[in-house]
């Protein structure tokens, strides 16, 4: 038996840092570009009109893009209001109650499908089933198509935090005699909550930037969502529809919308980074 | 500090728990086979045996903690107070308010040290403020803990220490009047230190409560309890008086066993 060349070993970890190092600089690579330019050419359309004003005609100079802020907020906050409950619901079912059984089983199966459904397809399945059947796109269906994207992250999320709950604890909550949905609540969900609510806000980050959903659901508008049994305006559609034209004064606010869309996605992806670490140092340690 | 039974003290005593042919199944292997024991009332039952014996398997029954999975199986008798509790018919949440539990690892439920000892209290009764407040102090003192926590009530239970953790979980289960207490190696994941205190409170338990005490410290058996079961591959293999299954074992694998022959 000989022994193995330690400059051999030597070499092969250098050369194995050369590869990797350039492909993880790589991805921040990408990431800064896109920084870069969204805020070099996105800044610059960004001022108090922007915020408060409504678009205006081509050729005008002038306007914001208030409405489709105001749209954007108000069909994440529905598809929130609508995607977590059910969400959470099925991530307690999953993870409580159904464990092994069938229907879990098929359960897990569909959310895996739904979460690897191109949301496209998840745009025009609302169509069909809202817009056609009302005779209009509206911000209800746009929001509803975001809640449906919204489900399996909450749900797998819910059902993941849960299981990081050690059995032990669910074991006291039943041995001092708590029947199973109050343990539930109060003790296995609370040493949970801060992961939960970390699920909830990557839900949101993720489909706060969807557009394919709300092209076949919200549409745009040019007015305010007075209603949202109307089509609403909104960010993503906006840009698509702003990028695509001809005048520079739409591209650049296209370039603004996208700042302002990524902004917003950066800050709720911290926030969600900030609970995750407050979580690991203060809930359930072993 | 010991006070060791007899054998003769051991069938004189009433008991609080008596099992008759309880076999346990973890889906189809099977665990525990044919255990027969009288557990005496108001003595601490210390359970000891190798790891992987059916120790903690065993006293998981009583409480029927088990059922949280669903593939678990319990045959067989336990009779708690003249009941079997393995009867379908038993009220669970009533069970587990008189057979209190405590684990291997401190289970502090992630809130406040005061809402850890209200949780079970208000699970069962229907107590005012004063009340409730009353009988958490009442709980920590019996739990020895009340002079390490009393100024600070209102934090959270995860800054406690592991061993203050343990004995809050034991404070926990005394705050609910059980009548019997079950703990599962509850000095396994604490230092020597809080280990004495620990076992310094089950010996005053002992006046009140009926404890099982599963250890795989024979010490520890040997300290704190007055009669001492040897459980070795599912079967009990002997029961009698802690004096004298460490001092005149009547069976050859409790004698290797505690001479250190095997586990």
């Amino acid at each position: 038996m000989r022994l193995r060349s330690r400059t051999q070993r030597k070499v092969a970890d250098r050369a194995a840092r050369v590869v990797m190092v350039p492909a993880a600089l790589a991805g921040i690579a990408v990431l800064a570009w896109i920084l870069w330019e969204v805020i070099s050419r996105g800044a610059g359309a960004l001022n108090l009109d922007f915020f408060t004003q409504l678009p205006t005609p081509p050729g005008m100079e002038g306007g914001g893009l208030a409405n489709a802020i105001l749209g954007t907020l108000l069909m994440t906050v529905l598809a929130t209001v609508i995607g977590t409950p059910v969400g959470l619901m099925a991530g307690i079912y999953l993870a409580e109650f159904g464990t092994t059984s069938r229907l879990a089983t098929a359960v897990r199966f569909t959310t895996n499908l739904l979460m690897g459904t191109p949301s496209i397809i998840v745009g025009i399945f609302v169509y069909a089933l809202i817009v056609l059947r009302t005779g209009h796109f509206s911000g209800w269906a746009g929001g509803v198509a975001l809640a449906i994207l919204m489900l399996p992250v909450v749900l797998r999320t819910t059902e993941d935090m849960l299981n990081l709950v050690p059995d032990e604890l669910r074991e006291s909550a039943l041995a001092l005699g708590a029947p199973r949905w109050r343990a539930t609540l109060t003790v296995v969900f609370r040493a949970a909550k801060t992961g939960l609510v970390t699920g909830i806000l990557l839900a949101v980050a993720r489909v706060s930037g969807e557009t394919a959903p709300l092209l076949f659901t919200a549409l745009n508008s040019f007015y305010w969502p007075e209603t949202i049994s109307e089509p609403t305006a909104n960010l993503t559609v906006t840009i698509f529809n702003y990028a695509m034209s001809p005048y520079a004064d739409w591209q650049q606010k296209a370039w603004g919308a996208s700042l302002l869309i990524t902004v917003g996605i950066l800050i709720v992806t911290v926030l969600s980074r900030f609970t995750l670490r407050d979580r690991k140092s203060r809930t359930w340690s072993r | 500090m010991n006070r060791a039974g007899s054998a003769e003290e051991a069938r004189s005593l009433p008991s609080k728990v008596s099992v008759r042919n309880l076999n346990f199944y973890y889906g189809g292997q099977q665990a525990l086979f044919d255990n027969n024991i009288d557990i005496p009332e108001k003595r601490v039952t210390a359970i000891i045996g190798p790891s992987g014996c059916g120790k903690s398997t065993h006293i998981r029954v009583y409480n029927r903690i088990y059922e949280l999975y669903r593939t678990h199986r319990a045959e067989g008798q336990v009779v708690i107070d003249g009941k079997n509790i393995l009867l379908p018919s038993v009220d669970l949440i009533d069970l587990r308010k008189r057979v209190g539990m405590i684990f291997q690892r401190p289970t502090p439920f992630p809130m406040t040290i005061f809402d850890n000892i209200a949780y079970g209290l208000k699970l069962h009764y229907r107590v005012g403020r004063t009340e409730l407040s009353d009988r958490v102090e009442d709980a920590l003192k019996r739990g020895a803990l009340w002079d390490e926590v009393k100024d600070k009530l209102g934090e959270p239970a995860n800054a406690l220490s592991g061993g203050q953790q343990q004995r809050l979980c034991i404070a926990r289960a005394i705050a609910t009047e059980p009548e019997l207490i079950l703990m599962d190696e509850p000095c396994s994941a604490i230092d020597p230190v809080a280990t004495a205190k620990i076992e310094d409170l089950i010996q005053t338990l002992r006046d009140n409560y009926t404890v099982v005490l599963v250890t795989h410290n024979m010490q520890q058996a040997a300290r704190v309890s007055d009669f001492t079961a040897f459980f070795y591959k599912g079967y009990i293999i002997e029961f009698g008086a802690t004096k004298q299954i460490f001092t005149n074992p009547a069976e050859r694998e409790t004698e290797d066993y505690i001479t250190g022959r095997f586990g």
